[in-house]
């Protein structure tokens, strides 16, 4: 394996651990304002908050440890991406600041501010959709070259299908994964009415899930047909996928084993977003930028993979700490050790 | 095509997020410190109130590092959106400690997180002591890693240049360039000075708004203290860094000293304004300039006459110099009388005027940080890698910067706002006195 592929594994690999933390933060988050909304708060925001509270920082890290990864592996992606990319990640700058902010400020500043709670469930929905516009955009055809420099075709971007199916998609997925993720939690809780609540959820939005998955898979057809070609070589991890799915929901549905679930769920989109990345490959931006022609020196890469693992060497003990305090910790989850 | 407009606004707007997010950052590389030497204080002298500092200092901290965080995320995204051929080339070479930067982020993050919500868990202090050391180790190399990032822009080496194409790259030798001790070390210095000073001017505001309590008493004297040593330190880097800046950038020392013309002997400029090239009612301090440069009176300090009109910084970054130096003397002088007072108990001290001095501290320190900032980055210009690529050369392409400009305005201003709000509101709303009460209660003790 080169060197330029293990970047990428990396990168993807964190990727994907942002996309499923920051799902269940932006999910959870939204959860919490629509109980508000539906008068049924005291069922969920007890199970929301003690899961957020410890974890809301390091979600956030993911998200920096991926960008500044990728221009530290790939420095060329911050010519092409950080040019065409001002208005739509300003954008998700602005609502992560906003969450991550009045997030601490609810939490810790004034309880129960339902301002707060509101601009922080909002902004958690339209984050996957100004997030997931870069994965619309990679796929090419939104970007063309003028005088050396890309553009970006915000028209083009807009009016096409696949933009708002991406969107759809990213909205779908971010509040199945939160909703699996909090039935257990709330289980775990020993909390029957949320997980309920939670488990109603969950199951409600698996329908839109998976028909939005399909959909694009039909769009790409006719937007790149050379992705598509690749997506159909990997149709067996796909189809794996599929069954994980099938067997998350049917876990679910007959109210048994949520952890088992959780971690069903968790391969499925790891399947389907490792199959994703792999047929893109090599393309980052296509057709301009390919991971060989962005690719760092040598030094560089060798340095960053050590610095990696030296780093992770430190993180996972750390983490796996804050996992085995606040996940997996009987007395933390059902509450009997309350903070402060 | 050439964009000045992009230019203007992705310089504005950059200096707009690093000027805000530098105060939280300070805070935020600061603060864990001095909450860890107040837990570390509380447990040597088994005294509650220390402790109780420490949780105090906490629970505001975690506002600070709330706006940190997403100031940081924004500033980080920014530069690759504002900046991206700058990124794309020094992406090469010093991709390394920005990529090390997020390691110690996320260890401070993991840590912070366990900090806050393991409060009556442990019931050994000292456990939660050990916490504490990664939440101040990660803050401060986050703080180290990323200085060197900019120490690189000023000082970058560790490549060579064929052809117009970066060659025999090595990440190490661009990360400790000559630029790196003293700019790590100034940063990190004057970082725990400021923390220390806002705290002390907190203490201060307690005290006279009438809390008479011995538990203000107590953080005044400690954080003074600590900001006593460190504005030490950092006055003798701050002259380190001018011997650096001597021997590498003698553009910027030049520019901020107003020193036109090479010359041995060189005169320190204290103050005055700049008429039509002229200096007016400025305080000359003779040969110091060859002392802060060389620490020999008569040494030769080049002047801005030998670089090229358009590679000099603007001379406006020598009142920047003047503000930062003389709120650092005068922190230094407030700090050593208060420190020498409760030593001696004058009475001078305790008097009205002398604690508004001290609730001036923080806000002024905060000034100075900014003020230092501008300096270094004002004074680099018209360079964003001195020496290799004009910053007009590495903004973008795009029309939309202004419009973003606005867009971040408003959300520093919200921000800024938000956070102000909550923290006062949270300890107007719970003075340290019922906090203590109610620990007494809890524990069945004696009410004070």
């Amino acid at each position: 394996m080169n060197l330029e592929i293990l970047g990428i594994m990396v990168l993807w690999t964190f990727l994907f651990g942002y996309v499923i933390v920051a799902s269940v933060d932006f999910g959870a988050g939204f959860f919490n304002a629509y109980s508000l909304y539906a008068g049924k708060q005291h069922i969920l925001t007890n199970i929301i908050q003690r899961y957020l509270s410890p974890v809301w920082e390091v979600t956030n890290v993911f998200l920096v440890f991926f960008f500044v990864g990728i221009v530290g592996f790939f420095p060329k992606t911050a010519f092409y991406y950080g040019t065409i990319l001002l208005v739509p990640v300003s954008i998700a700058i602005l609502l992560l600041a906003i969450r991550g902010s009045y997030y601490a400020f609810e939490t810790y500043g004034s309880r129960g501010h339902k301002g707060y709670s509101f601009m922080y469930g909002l902004s958690g929905l339209f984050l996957p959709a100004s997030l997931s516009i870069v994965l619309t955009i990679s796929e090419g055809g939104f970007v063309f070259i003028e005088n050396g420099k890309p553009v970006l075709d915000y028209w083009a971007l807009f009016t096409s299908p696949l933009t708002w199916s991406i969107v759809v998609l990213s909205i779908a997925a971010v509040l199945y994964i939160s909703a699996v993720f909090l039935t257990w939690y709330a289980h775990k809780a020993k909390d029957k009415d949320a997980a309920e609540l939670m488990r109603k959820y969950a199951l409600t939005w698996s329908l839109p899930l998976i028909i939005t998955a399909s959909g694009i898979i039909v769009e790409l057809r006719a937007h790149n047909p050379e992705h598509f070609a690749n997506l159909l070589n990997l149709w067996w991890m796909f189809v794996l996928s599929f069954l994980l799915f099938i067997g998350t929901v049917w876990l679910i549905w007959k109210r048994k084993h949520y952890g088992r679930a959780f971690g069903l769920l968790a391969g499925q989109f790891a399947l389907a977003f490792f199959a994703y990345g792999i047929s893109h490959y090599p393309y980052l931006l296509y057709p301009h930028l390919t991971i060989y022609d962005s690719f760092t020196n040598e030094a560089m890469a060798i340095s960053l993979i050590v610095a990696f693992i030296a780093g992770l060497g430190l993180l996972i003990p750390s983490l796996y700490l804050l996992l085995r305090l606040f996940l997996f910790n009987k007395d933390y989850v059902t509450g009997k050790s309350d903070p402060y | 095509m050439f964009n000045g407009d992009s230019l203007f606004y992705s310089r504005l707007l950059t200096e707009l997020t690093l000027s805000f997010h530098i105060i939280y950052a300070t805070i935020g590389v600061g603060v864990p410190l001095m909450i860890m030497i107040a837990q570390w204080v509380g447990i040597r002298k088994n005294d509650e109130h220390y402790i109780l500092l420490a949780r105090r200092w906490t629970r505001g901290f975690v506002i600070t590092v709330a706006v940190g965080v997403v100031t940081g995320t924004a500033i980080g995204l920014q530069l690759s959106l504002l900046w991206p051929n700058f990124m794309e080339l020094a992406g090469n070479v010093i991709a390394l400690p920005l990529f090390m930067e997020t390691f110690a982020f996320f260890f401070e993050a993991i840590f912070l997180g366990i900090y806050l919500y393991t409060w009556d868990r442990f019931k050994d202090q000292r456990k939660h002591l050990m916490l504490l050391i990664p939440v101040a180790a990660g803050a401060a190399f986050s703080a180290v890693f990323i200085t060197i990032v900019n120490a690189f822009m000023n000082a970058p080496q560790g490549f060579d240049i064929v052809n117009g194409e970066l060659v025999n790259i090595n990440p190490l030798i661009a990360m400790f360039n000559p630029a790196m001790p003293t700019k790590v070390a100034h940063v990190v210095a004057s970082a725990f000075m400021t923390s220390a000073f806002v705290l002390a001017s907190i203490a201060g505001f307690r005290l006279l708004k009438g809390s008479d309590h011995i538990y203000h008493k107590k953080a005044l004297y400690l954080t003074m203290k600590i900001g006593l040593i460190f504005s030490i330190a950092t006055a003798v880097i701050g002259d380190f860094s001018g011997k650096y800046l001597a021997d590498y950038q003698p553009e910027k020392l030049a520019a901020a000293e107003w020193h036109f013309e090479t010359s041995g002997d060189a005169p320190l400029v204290l103050f005055g304004k700049l008429d039509n090239g002229e200096v007016k009612y400025a305080i000359e301090i003779p040969k110091a300039l060859s002392i802060l440069a060389y620490s020999d009176p008569s040494a030769e300090v080049i002047g801005l006459d030998q670089f090229k009109e358009d590679e000099i910084p603007p001379l406006y970054i020598h009142y920047l110099f003047d503000i930062m130096v003389s709120i650092g003397v005068w922190m230094t002088l407030l700090s050593l009388v208060f420190w020498l007072g409760s030593k001696r108990s004058w009475a001078l001290i305790q008097t009205k005027w002398f604690r508004w001095l001290i609730v001036l501290g923080g806000p002024l320190s905060i000034l100075a940080i900014e003020m230092g900032w501008w300096l270094a980055e004002v004074g680099r210009q018209p360079w964003v890698l001195r020496g290799l690529m004009k910053t007009s050369d590495a903004a973008t392409s795009s029309n939309h910067v202004d419009t973003m400009l606005i867009l971040f305005a408003g959300l520093y201003i919200i921000l800024a706002i938000g956070s102000v709000v909550v923290l006062s509101r949270m300890f107007r709303n719970n003075p340290v006195e019922r906090e203590l009460e109610e620990r007494h209660a809890e524990k069945g003790g004696v009410v004070r």
